[in-house]
């Protein structure tokens, strides 16, 4: 299956946008993705090897978060996984 | 640096004209040029998801950026940055938005609005590795003209 990367983190993937990973599940794809680019763990991941508050991961149109097997989703090879960083902000010191 | 055309420019200014008193947010599709900068292409309006507190917040869906990263994709251009208005603010980056800001390399525009008019455009680059050695670094902004004046006279012809 595919994996988009978002602009970001393609330093770590040696720039490629869109990375082709096996996996069953989704939290398969993103063991071997990190595997074969180990640099992009820490920016995913935090220190208990939970995602990262502000990336989210969809698949396809679904953000993984409210899938009822969260990561444990199973995928398949026409499956894409989109991993992107959330974009927010304001104008205001609170 | 950031690079654009007058007439992307004078786009992502009129939009927070027209959200004014409400932030409005974007993102810009383009190229980024190992060290020049961020090349701007297009840019796309997005909608603010913010809708208790549209005037001092913007927030992006995420299906929303797949979508626009999947139409980038398309046209061989990436995501170099996003934009959004500060009504009545100054066009400096906030607390908020330094740590709702993780698109490491990016540009972050942000144009102040005072009583529905554009005013100042600034650029920030966030640079860095990481979430925790990231930073805003102010970027000077070119706007090619030229590019404008060709439009301008292809709209006369
Ligand atoms: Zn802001």
């Amino acid at each position: 299956m595919k994996i988009h990367i978002p602009t970001p983190l393609r330093t770590y993937t040696g720039g490629l946008e869109t990375v082709s990973v096996s996996g069953a599940t989704v939290h398969g794809a993103l063991v071997q993705l990190t595997t074969t680019y180990p640099e992009l763990k820490a920016n995913l991941f935090n220190a208990d090897g939970k995602l990262r508050s502000f990336v989210n991961v969809y698949l396809n149109e679904d953000d993984i978060r409210y899938l009822p097997e969260k990561e444990a989703a199973p995928t398949q090879d026409s499956d894409e996984l989109t991993i992107i960083p959330s974009i927010a902000g304001g104008c205001c010191c609170l | 640096m950031l690079r654009l055309d007058y007439d992307l420019y004078q786009a992502l200014r009129a939009h927070g004209e027209e959200t004014y008193p409400n932030e409005c947010c974007g993102v810009l599709l383009g190229k980024h040029q190992p060290g020049i900068g961020n090349h701007v292409q297009q840019i796309v309006r997005a909608g603010n998801t913010r809708t208790d507190s549209a005037h001092n917040r913007y927030h992006i869906a995420p299906v929303e950026l797949i979508r626009i990263q999947r139409q980038a994709r398309s046209q061989s251009l990436d995501i170099v940055g996003f934009y959004h208005s500060h009504p009545d603010h100054p066009a400096q980056w906030s607390q908020t938005d330094f740590a709702e800001a993780h698109w490491l390399g990016c540009s972050y525009v942000i144009t102040s609005v005072e009583h529905g008019k554009a005013v100042l455009t600034n650029s920030f680059q966030l640079l860095g590795t990481s979430e925790e050695d990231k930073r805003f670094h102010d970027e000077s902004i070119e706007i090619n003209l030229a590019a404008t004046t060709a439009q301008t006279q292809e709209g006369k012809a």
